[in-house]
């Protein structure tokens, strides 16, 4: 390696200088933060209410295991979303004049879907359609919540995945088709992987959203990491094991979004 | 024998008249070049010749059958005539060979087995050999270009248009781009070219087509066209490319 240059010794010591006094205020606000929060009047109800640690370490354990069942539903939900979300997507692309009837329909379900709140979609589906009088085990809150999740994450993944196609450049369309290549087959090996590619951030940040929404079946049911919160809370008149189920969900969401985020940069950079 | 004629062919965009009644022959082994201001229709015609645009009227045949048929199925006979765009228009996520052996394995059927000595021998022959796994952004605009003629004639095609194919190149690439030209215009390939390159066209075309404003002007072998250009037009277009350094 050559001598720094005289920039290069300049910087450095820049950077060095920036970084200390960053560092330094960082400091000083969260000395001044652990020492004067405690002093704030009603610190102490707070404390007890939402930072109990003995509750904490009693119901963490507990809020984990819940949790698992949050993944679970993500888990078998996440693959059909994808499925379903592509099947949608192509759907509405048809040409044929046979199959406007599905281009039609596909076209509604994400208009409807995207328009819906899911807790509204989740009642409906998820209660409504058990009420019934359906026999077990097709009468199962996990079947029709799921299938209401699905439902609504598919249409935002269609819509996603659409516009993915739509920015692939129609010289590539024009490439293909100029090679012999029918309009599937375009589809299929040219379109289609570049698409995808491109609306993995996008994808990804629907999915995080969707992790967090799986909550959204204690309603109907599951007792997943929300109930089993809400149930400890009841038990010890204590808010602390819904913060020990907001740090869970930040565990996994923040590095997810984070991950989201440095793929999106990446492919903003390459695309330009 | 004639392989692709075009006769009256006629096509708008909306009401802009792009082309306006093109008769133009293109005989077996023959080189066309098509020379003519920005807007004069070339990459149009070139795009409704392999049917990438259906043509409004008139008609287009191709070994005496009239591939312009409102309805026909286009697949086959775009199969059949190769294309070369002036933005390479690789598959970005593909390797070189992957890029060249897709249309021949989707459309001919043929399996990669069969196709690796036929395509390594294409790389060889356009001086690529060490390029084959390499993905459209590893390769300079040169290299693209070539794959990308590559790709066309992985399909063993009876025509190859190319429109402008060496306008996006650094001026240091153009020539070996033409070098491949010329080396198709040696094995007897029958090609349609859309070019600025004057030097080049006068060098190696059979015969010169002026486009203006969607009709041929004037056409006829190079030593006419550039040397005693019958049109005003003509003269006019000619005097202004040529002076502007396009000479070589
Ligand atoms: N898809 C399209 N939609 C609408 N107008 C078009 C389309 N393609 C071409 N045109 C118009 O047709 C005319 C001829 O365009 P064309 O690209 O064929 O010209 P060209 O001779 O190839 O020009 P250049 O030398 O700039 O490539 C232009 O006025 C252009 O705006
Ligand atoms: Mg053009």
């Amino acid at each position: 390696m050559s001598a720094p240059t005289r920039r290069q010794i300049f910087e450095t010591r820049q950077r060095r200088r920036a970084n200390g006094i960053a560092a330094a205020s960082t400091c000083a606000v969260l000395v001044s933060v652990v020492l004067l929060v405690p002093l704030a009047p009603g610190w102490e109800a707070v404390q007890r209410s939402f930072f109990n640690a003995e509750v904490f370490a009693n119901t963490f354990p507990g809020l984990l295991n819940a949790f698992l069942l949050d993944v679970a539903i993500f888990a078998w939900c996440a693959p059909l979303i994808a499925a379903l979300g592509l099947l949608v997507a192509l759907a509405r692309d048809l040409r044929t004049p046979a199959l406007y009837p599905v281009r039609l329909l596909a076209i509604a379900y994400t208009d409807v879907f995207r328009g819906l709140p899911v807790i509204l979609v989740i009642y409906l589906i998820g209660f409504g359609i058990p009420g019934l009088g359906l026999p077990r085990p097709w009468n199962s809150p996990y079947i029709w919540g799921s299938l209401a999740l699905i439902l609504v994450y598919a249409a935002y993944v269609a819509e996603v995945i659409r516009s993915g196609i739509e920015s692939i450049h129609q010289s590539q369309r024009a490439a293909a088709l100029s090679l012999g290549l029918s309009g599937a087959d375009t589809m299929r090996f040219v379109i289609l992987p570049q698409a995808l590619r491109r609306v993995v951030p996008a994808n990804m940040n629907l999915f995080v959203a969707l992790q967090k929404d799986v909550a959204l079946l204690s309603f109907i049911g599951p007792v997943e990491i929300f109930r089993q919160a809400g149930v400890y809370k009841s038990l010890m008149a204590n808010f602390t094991p819904y913060v020990g189920a907001a740090i869970i969900f930040l565990a996994i969401t923040i590095p997810a979004t984070r991950y989201a985020d440095y793929l999106m940069n990446i492919t903003r950079r390459t695309q330009s | 024998m004639p392989t692709l004629s075009l006769h009256d062919v006629r096509k708008s965009f909306g009401g802009n008249r792009v082309l306006d009644g093109i008769d133009l022959t293109v005989r077996t082994g023959e080189m066309i070049c098509l020379i003519g201001a920005s807007g004069s229709g070339k990459s149009t015609l070139l795009r409704c010749m392999n049917l990438l645009e259906p043509i409004d009227d008139g008609r287009i045949l191709l070994d005496g059958a009239d591939i312009s048929e409102p309805g026909l199925d286009p697949q086959p006979i775009r199969a059949r005539i190769g294309m070369v765009f002036q933005s390479y228009n690789l598959f970005p996520h593909m390797s070189a060979l992957d890029n060249v052996m897709l249309a021949p394995r989707r459309v001919r059927g043929l399996t990669r087995e069969a196709l690796r000595g036929p395509c390594a021998a294409l790389f060889e022959r356009f001086g690529l050999s060490d390029r084959m796994a390499h993905y459209p952004d590893q390769l300079s605009g040169g290299q693209q270009q070539r794959v990308a003629i590559i790709r066309a004639l992985a399909m063993e095609p009876e025509i190859m248009l190319f429109d402008e194919i060496t306008s996006a190149l650094d001026p240091e690439l153009v020539g070996e781009v033409l070098d491949v030209l010329r080396d198709l215009r040696g094995t007897g390939m029958t090609m349609v070219l859309a070019t600025h390159e004057m030097g080049f066209a006068r060098d190696l075309a059979d015969r010169i087509c002026f486009l203006d404003q969607g009709r041929i002007c004037e056409e006829g072998p190079p030593s006419e066209i550039f040397s005693r250009p019958r049109e005003a037009r003509t003269r006019a277009f000619l005097s202004r490319v040529l002076q502007g350094g396009m000479a070589g």
